[in-house]
């Protein structure tokens, strides 16, 4: 089976879906000729042509907009916004247009565009490069939002995104494009060669959105993550010495309740891992659903590892970075309760 | 309906790609002396052609020539070619030094330098440029020290940002500069309202604000036109246009259709279009709408016409996406050569003069970039690590206080 890195993951994904579907576009800064600053659509305009893989102006919302008008028409456009912290601009038309097309025309219209960003720290991004917005688009109703963390479920994400007929927003962890970090950073990079999920067969396959997927079970405790955090909490969870149950929740909407739960009610515990500032973050709503639905198997508190809450710090990087050292003392927290 | 041809997608393609000889001979640029100068006072209806001339000072035989020659003295003009000299220095040694690893990242102004440091120079102390990425060359014409652009850039223990910022995006109130962040054109409209805030207060002090060609497609750059054109802020608003945006081609910003300059037409204020590569152009043009604001006739819209002779940034490979000798074929020239060639036919320079200053710059950098070194590159030396968790807000709410205590400092 062939080996890919995520970027590759992500780019056979496009490639694979242009062929199949005329109605596939691609969009965004600096995706045509020369294939994004992150290479993910290197090779697509020139295989596919000019109309199919194109560059943009530089206006998110006017991205965003385009993609709404021709998923509106019929179309499934794939835009890619260079960096999720340029998103913001684009936030008028994600919030009040795509997530609310089909409930305000009873479902006259609707809008199936996929939305591709890379996010997130542990690349000296400074404050700009570097944040995790994840909660922002999880609060809107209307929106789904996926966050892969191997090559394997980039591609099957990304190909069950385009297919959906709602508005997805797919962030994708770029630390980890080229290979796994747990967080380690004084260690050698690593490559995704030799990983499972770097096995990423050819041809269309999805990896349902909604789905989590456990990727280390165990007894004591449940850490919920997602993204580079998937990588950072296995070596966090080896580290500390727990039997810990590892699940990935790639789609935080629609999110996968009943994994969680069942989970939860089995360890009786639950660590959240996210690189997003603390407050109002994601493992916030995590929380109050465990809390919610599993209080009577609960034996610790809902611990919470997160960014802190500051802007993303330059200089910073690691101290900022919510890294294995502060999920071991969490993970210890909550089995010596 | 039926009879009409069908309808095609048109997306734009440059006239050349790697591989492909690069031609301007096809742009049209007015020589030097043909775009006409109205009157400073004049009735923005009666200067709706100026977008599509060329303001340029500087001929082909390097001498100045009217009607745009702001006829400056010797001594203003070897201030500018200096700190053009010293910003191209700077900014390869600091490129050499994130390849070195001592940092995380760099971009140069390669061939954009007249531009920040004529304006610079050309504007009060008191008034306040709203920068991009790309204007070094606005602190190195008043002087900032070499030493702490160093250590932001290195984000070390000496780093006046304390370490919060990428490499380069400075902050320096105190030198007319307000801080840069990474998202492209959000500050277009604070220099609108800080332009209104001085004529509110009944003050004298303006506003120059920078973007990218590339940028000029962000609604803020609408939004701050619109707003600089109702309340006629006295506000310079100024489009770069180096040509790319990182692997895009102006086109992609609309140059295929008209000039960045005409966007003003639509906006009822003067649009200039300006060699930007020309300093005197440069200062002329600048100085024509500085004194239009200062008359209370309000902004102008100001494109510098250059060419981004270096990659993106740090980052980037330009190869990858343009012919590799685009710059030299650059019809406009070098700036710092064009000022060089300008000073040496008056009379006033020559080329043992220019190496010797070459050379004495480029010690002067590398003196402060080994001063630097010795109080650390990037991760060899840090701020106070508690300063990550202060300016969130003036005062520290709970959750920084608690989770600074969290983490000990
Ligand atoms: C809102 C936003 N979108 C995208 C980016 C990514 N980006 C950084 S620089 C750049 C190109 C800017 O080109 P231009 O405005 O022409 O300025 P230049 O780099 O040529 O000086 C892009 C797309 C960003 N920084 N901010
Ligand atoms: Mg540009």
């Amino acid at each position: 089976m062939p080996v890919m890195n995520m970027v590759q993951a992500l780019n056979n994904a496009l490639d694979e879906k242009l062929g199949a579907d005329p109605d596939v576009l691609i969009f965004g800064e600096d995706v045509g000729y020369f294939g994004g600053v992150f290479r993910v659509t290197d090779g697509l305009q020139a295989k596919h042509g000019l109309t199919r893989c194109f560059d943009t102006p530089i206006a998110e919302g006017g991205i965003i907009a385009t993609a709404i008008g021709m998923g509106a028409y019929g179309l499934r456009p794939v835009v890619e916004i260079q960096f999720a912290d340029y998103i913001l601009p684009a936030f008028d038309q994600l919030v009040s247009e795509a997530a609310r097309l089909r409930y305000r025309s009873n479902g006259e219209f609707w809008a199936p565009l996929t939305v591709r960003t890379p996010y997130g720290g542990g690349i000296f991004g400074g404050q700009t490069h570097s944040q995790s917005p994840e909660a922002i688009f999880a609060h809107v109703v209307g929106l789904k939002t996926v966050v892969p963390s191997n090559p394997y479920d980039a591609k099957g994400l990304l190909i069950a995104a385009i297919e959906d007929d709602d508005p997805v927003i797919m962030l994708e962890p770029k630390r980890i494009y080229n290979g796994p970090f747990d967080g380690h950073h004084d260690r050698p990079l690593k490559t995704w060669a030799g990983h499972p999920k770097a096995e990423v067969p050819t041809g269309l396959y999805r990896v349902p959105l909604g789905k989590a997927a456990v990727v280390r079970e165990g007894r004591a405790v449940t850490v919920l993550a997602y993204g580079t955090m998937v990588h950072v909490a296995l070596s966090g969870i080896d580290e500390a010495g727990v039997d810990a149950e590892l699940l990935d929740l790639r789609s935080l909407v629609p999110l996968d309740i009943e994994a969680i739960t069942a989970s939860v009610r089995k360890t009786g515990r639950c660590v959240i891992l996210h690189e997003a500032s603390r407050f109002g973050g994601f493992g916030g709503e995590l929380s109050a659903l465990v809390q919610e639905r599993c209080f009577d198997h609960l034996k610790a508190p809902i611990e919470r590892v997160a960014g802190w809450d500051t802007p993303y710090p330059h200089a910073f990087e690691w101290d900022y970075f919510p890294g294995p050292a502060r999920l071991v003392a969490a993970l210890r927290r909550v089995m010596e309760y | 309906m039926n009879n009409q041809p069908r309808l095609t997608l048109h997306i734009p393609e440059p006239p050349a790609r790697p591989g492909d000889h690069p031609d301007f001979g096809g742009m049209k640029l007015p020589k030097a002396g043909e775009t006409m100068r109205p009157d400073v006072d004049a009735a923005e209806p009666t200067m709706r052609d100026m977008p599509f001339g060329l303001i340029r000072v500087l001929d082909d035989g390097h001498n100045a020539v009217c009607p745009w020659d702001p006829h400056l003295e010797a001594d203003v003009l070897h201030r500018g070619l200096r700190a053009m000299m010293l910003t191209r220095a700077f900014d390869d040694r600091l490129f050499r030094a994130h390849r070195q690893g001592k940092t995380s990242f760099y971009m140069k102004s390669t061939g954009e330098e007249a531009i920040a440091v004529a304006q610079s120079l050309m504007l009060d102390r008191r008034d306040m440029c709203f920068p991009t990425y790309r204007v070094l060359g606005w602190l190195m014409a008043r002087g900032y020290p070499l030493l702490d652009l160093v250590n932001q850039i290195f984000s070390n223990a000496g780093d006046p940002l304390r370490g919060r910022q990428l490499p380069i995006l400075y902050s320096a109130r105190a030198y007319g500069f307000y801080s840069i962040s990474g998202n492209l054109g959000s500050r277009f409209g604070h220099a609108v309202g800080w332009a209104m805030a001085s004529a509110y207060k009944g003050d004298d002090r303006i506003a120059l604000a920078y973007v990218g060609e590339g940028t000029t497609a962000e609604g803020g750059f609408h939004e701050a036109l619109t707003f600089a054109s109702v309340y006629r802020a006295p506000v310079i608003l100024c489009v770069t246009n180096n040509q790319w945006a990182i692997s895009s081609f102006s086109g992609i910003a609309g140059a295929d259709e008209t000039t960045f300059a005409a966007k003003a037409l639509a906006y009822g204020i003067p649009g200039l279009r300006v060699d930007g590569n020309d300093f005197l152009a440069v200062w002329a043009a600048t100085q024509w709408a500085a004194e239009r604001a200062r008359l209370n006739l309000g902004a102008t819209l100001i494109e510098l016409f250059t060419y981004r002779a270096a990659g993106h940034s740090t980052a980037d490979d330009p190869a990858k996406y343009r012919p590799a000798d685009e710059a030299l074929q650059w019809p406009l020239g070098d700036p710092i050569e064009r000022l060089k060639e300008h000073l040496i036919v008056r009379g006033e320079w020559d080329e043992e003069r220019h190496a010797a200053l070459q050379a004495a710059l480029e010690d002067e950098v590398r003196a402060a970039v080994r001063a630097g070194e010795a109080i650390g590159t990037l991760g060899k030396s840090k701020p106070e690590l508690g300063s990550m968790f202060e300016d969130v807000f003036k005062e520290p709410d709970w959750r920084v206080i608690e989770q600074r205590r969290e983490m000990g400092v």
